[in-house]
């Protein structure tokens, strides 16, 4: 009875002093990422045992509320995804802590991550880091190219409108299939604001970030070229099909002939699409061929205020797990998202596969918008395009009405 | 009960205050519930109207009345207040009338009644998610049903849930058709209360259906009727998840055309994580919902003599 006690005791000893580190992880709620996640969590509990991950997921609508709302509380998470475009606002908050250069050296990340992670410097310091990258570029029914007897997807915006307009059926508002998916409150705002302002010949946004630099006459004629699709080109109409992913949706049931989307669709339109679809780079204009612009995004990995002592080295070594080499090949083959890595993403073999490819090749020229309140100026941006498509006012004053609403954001946040 | 019966005033009085007494006793627990999940919350609201309060922000200042002066420099406040408003101005009175058209003929049929009162109740049980999403492939421009029909009758089709003139219309017709349920069970309610004799003796003196309704039907009436449009207005002035469901991507889109107060607060606060701000509205909300409910309560409810 003694030595089964002293042998129960022992072990109850021996399980103490071994007693992991657990920590929390956030992310919202996407399967692919989720069971992709809980994969590379047994991985790394394998390979440290005195680490435990736990994963919590929120769904997407209510992730950037429920993130919020656990700092002032001062709980939520160790190790937190988090779209880019919102870091300014959790590092402002103090929620984030700048990644320990010892880990993570400024100057290594620079060069070795897609440009684009670039805007998650502040003040000189990383604060997260992510394991994939997006770009945009179009995917194209292959189908409905042949119906229409194109051989080729477009290059330039004047062939993807010619190849539009001979795919497009129907007549306003009774379209049957669209030549384009033009859809502002999808990818097409991005566009519109950081490529073709920039094809046009000007400037979104000053270096810093602090000024909307668009309205100007690149950004009246960015506009007026992007609402001609619609107007004057007579492509297809926004919402064609009713739902959240309206084009997306009527891309995948065939009745569309090209859309602009991310690589976060890929696995979607793999999935749902049961025609012949290909993918290539975003267009560019004929009178300016060697400006290529695309829009760059990406989900970051941060650790937050709430990691201290053991729990800081833990998210330390659990960081360097998700954005190391092996983590970003696993999570292009399992979510299908572009690692981050610049020698990663420069693979041979990548930058061939027709799919991948098209996206790979667009992250050296890919920019990602500095966001202060990413709703509010995503706000003022589909307003500013629904004016010009819904009221028929001028795109020049459509531009001059946006740049005055996003720099008010801007001004309120970089006061 | 083999008690010797007391003086009869004196039990009646102990047994009153006693049940009094459980009564209060039994208000209390959701009083408490009220004080603390109701009431603190709206005070505490109204303190944090006074600040510039950012959820995501280390400082949260005392700014006065600022948060209010921007309320009213605010045009999409101003929109959404409009909106608010109109969608109460079309929605109250259309789904009183069409509930009590619906329940008159409803009390009038005999065969199938329980069939058509369960369908006419069946899309208040429907979830609104589900509705919104059937309402949009209805309404759609390009695949709707109710455009094919406008199509046969050579009318031009219309864009409806796409279009900023058109947009609340569609969205006040699906909360309209949501309602009417339940505002048919309030009316055949009401209309059950009111004995027949009174039908049979206005009939023996000569009045016609007409008279019958005005002089009868429409005044005993009142009281569902002031009921009906007392918590119809509320929930108008309260709309939300109608809204947002019917243009997801967009909400309270196309250009703010369908935007409600609450789905204005709901954006402030929650999308954008300014709370001071979203506090002054709400407090601007509760203070017109009162305003307008005491006006109500006041001028509609009225005694009639037969």
């Amino acid at each position: 009875m003694k030595k089964l006690l002293t042998l129960a005791l022992g072990l109850s000893l021996a399980s103490a002093s071994a007693a992991p580190v657990t920590l929390t992880y956030w992310q919202y709620e996407y399967a692919s990422k989720v069971s992709a996640m809980n994969d590379l969590i047994k991985k790394f509990e394998a390979a440290n045992p005195d680490i435990k991950i736990k994963q919590e997921t929120f769904p997407y609508d209510a992730y950037s509320q429920k993130v919020a709302s656990s700092v002032p509380a001062g709980q939520g998470p160790d190790v937190v995804n988090l779209y880019y475009g919102w870091l300014p606002q959790y590092v402002d908050a103090g929620y984030l802590q700048p990644l320990p250069t010892k880990d993570f050296p400024t100057a290594t990340i620079d060069s070795t991550y897609a440009p684009m992670v670039k805007t998650s410097k502040m003040n000189g310091k990383y604060y997260a880091l992510p394991t994939a990258v997006r770009t945009l570029a179009i995917f194209y029914n292959k189908d409905l190219f042949k119906q229409a007897g194109i051989a080729q997807p477009p290059k330039t915006w004047e062939e993807l409108i010619a190849d539009g307009q001979k795919i497009v059926k129907g007549t306003p508002p009774r379209y049957t299939t669209l030549g384009f998916g033009i859809q502002p409150d999808g990818q097409d705002y991005h566009v519109l604001r950081e490529v073709l302002v920039r094809q046009f010949g000007g400037q979104p946004y000053s270096k810093d970030g602090k000024t909307a630099t668009y309205d100007s006459a690149a950004g009246a004629k960015a506009m007026t070229f992007y609402t001609d699709l619609q107007t004057k080109y007579k492509l297809g109409v926004p919402n064609f099909f009713p739902g959240n992913n309206s084009y997306r949706d009527a891309f995948i049931a065939g009745k569309v002939g090209m859309i602009i989307d991310g690589s976060f669709a890929i696995n979607t339109i793999k999935d749902g699409a049961k025609f012949d679809w290909g993918v290539t780079t975003l267009p560019v204009l004929a009178s300016n061929p060697n400006e290529k612009d695309n829009f760059g995004s990406y989900w970051v990995n941060g650790i937050t205020k709430n990691a201290k002592g053991d729990k800081l080295d833990a998210s330390v070594k659990f960081l360097k797990f998700l954005t190391s080499a092996e983590t970003q090949r696993y999570w292009l083959e399992n979510v299908g998202e572009i690692p981050a890595s610049r020698s990663l993403a420069a693979d041979p073999g990548l930058l061939k596969d027709p799919v991948y490819g098209p996206f790979i090749a667009s992250l050296p020229y890919a920019s990602s918008t500095v966001f202060v309140d990413e709703a509010g100026q995503r706000k003022a941006w589909v307003d500013a395009i629904n004016t010009v498509l819904l009221k028929g006012a001028k795109p020049a004053d459509a531009v001059k009405q946006a740049a005055a609403d996003e720099q008010k954001i801007l001004n309120s946040y970089y006061k | 009960m083999t008690v010797t019966a007391p003086p009869k005033a004196r039990r009646g009085g102990s047994m009153r205050r006693h049940q009094t007494r459980t009564a209060y006793t039994f208000l209390l627990v959701p009083l408490i519930f009220y004080l603390i999940v109701r009431f603190l919350p709206t005070l505490s609201a109204l303190r944090l109207s006074l600040f510039d309060w950012n959820i995501l922000k280390d400082t949260q200042p005392f700014v006065g009345t600022e948060n209010y002066q921007r309320l009213f420099a605010d045009e999409k406040f101003g929109q959404a207040l409009r909106n608010t408003a109109l969608y109460t101005v079309i929605g109250v009175p259309a789904q009183i009338a069409l509930g009590l058209i619906v329940a008159l003929l409803l009390n009038k049929i005999i065969a199938l009644r329980g069939l058509f009162r369960a369908l006419y109740f069946a899309p208040y049980v429907t979830p609104i998610v589900a509705a919104a999403w059937v309402w949009q492939w209805l309404f759609s421009p390009q695949f709707g049903p109710v455009n094919t029909f406008l199509i046969w009758l050579h009318i031009t089709p219309q864009n409806f849930l796409n279009s900023p003139d058109q947009a609340l219309a569609t969205t006040a017709a699906l909360v309209v058709w949501q309602n009417l349920g339940f505002q048919i069970v309030l009316f055949l309610a009401g209309l059950s209360a009111i004995p027949r004799s009174y039908y049979e003796a206005a009939e023996i003196d000569g009045a016609n259906g007409t008279q019958a309704f005005w002089k009868i039907t429409w005044p005993l009436l009142n009281p569902t009727i002031v009921f009906s449009v007392v918590t119809g207005t509320i929930s108008y002035l309260q709309l939300f998840t109608q809204v947002v469901n019917l243009n997801f991507t967009d909400q309270g889109g196309p250009l703010g055309s369908t935007m409600t107060v609450a789905l204005y607060i709901y954006q402030i606060a929650f999308g954008r994580f300014q709370m001071g701000y979203a506090s002054a509205i709400t407090v601007v909300l509760f203070l017109i919902i009162l305003a307008i409910t005491l006006f109500q309560l006041r001028f509609l409810t009225r005694r009639y003599d037969l």
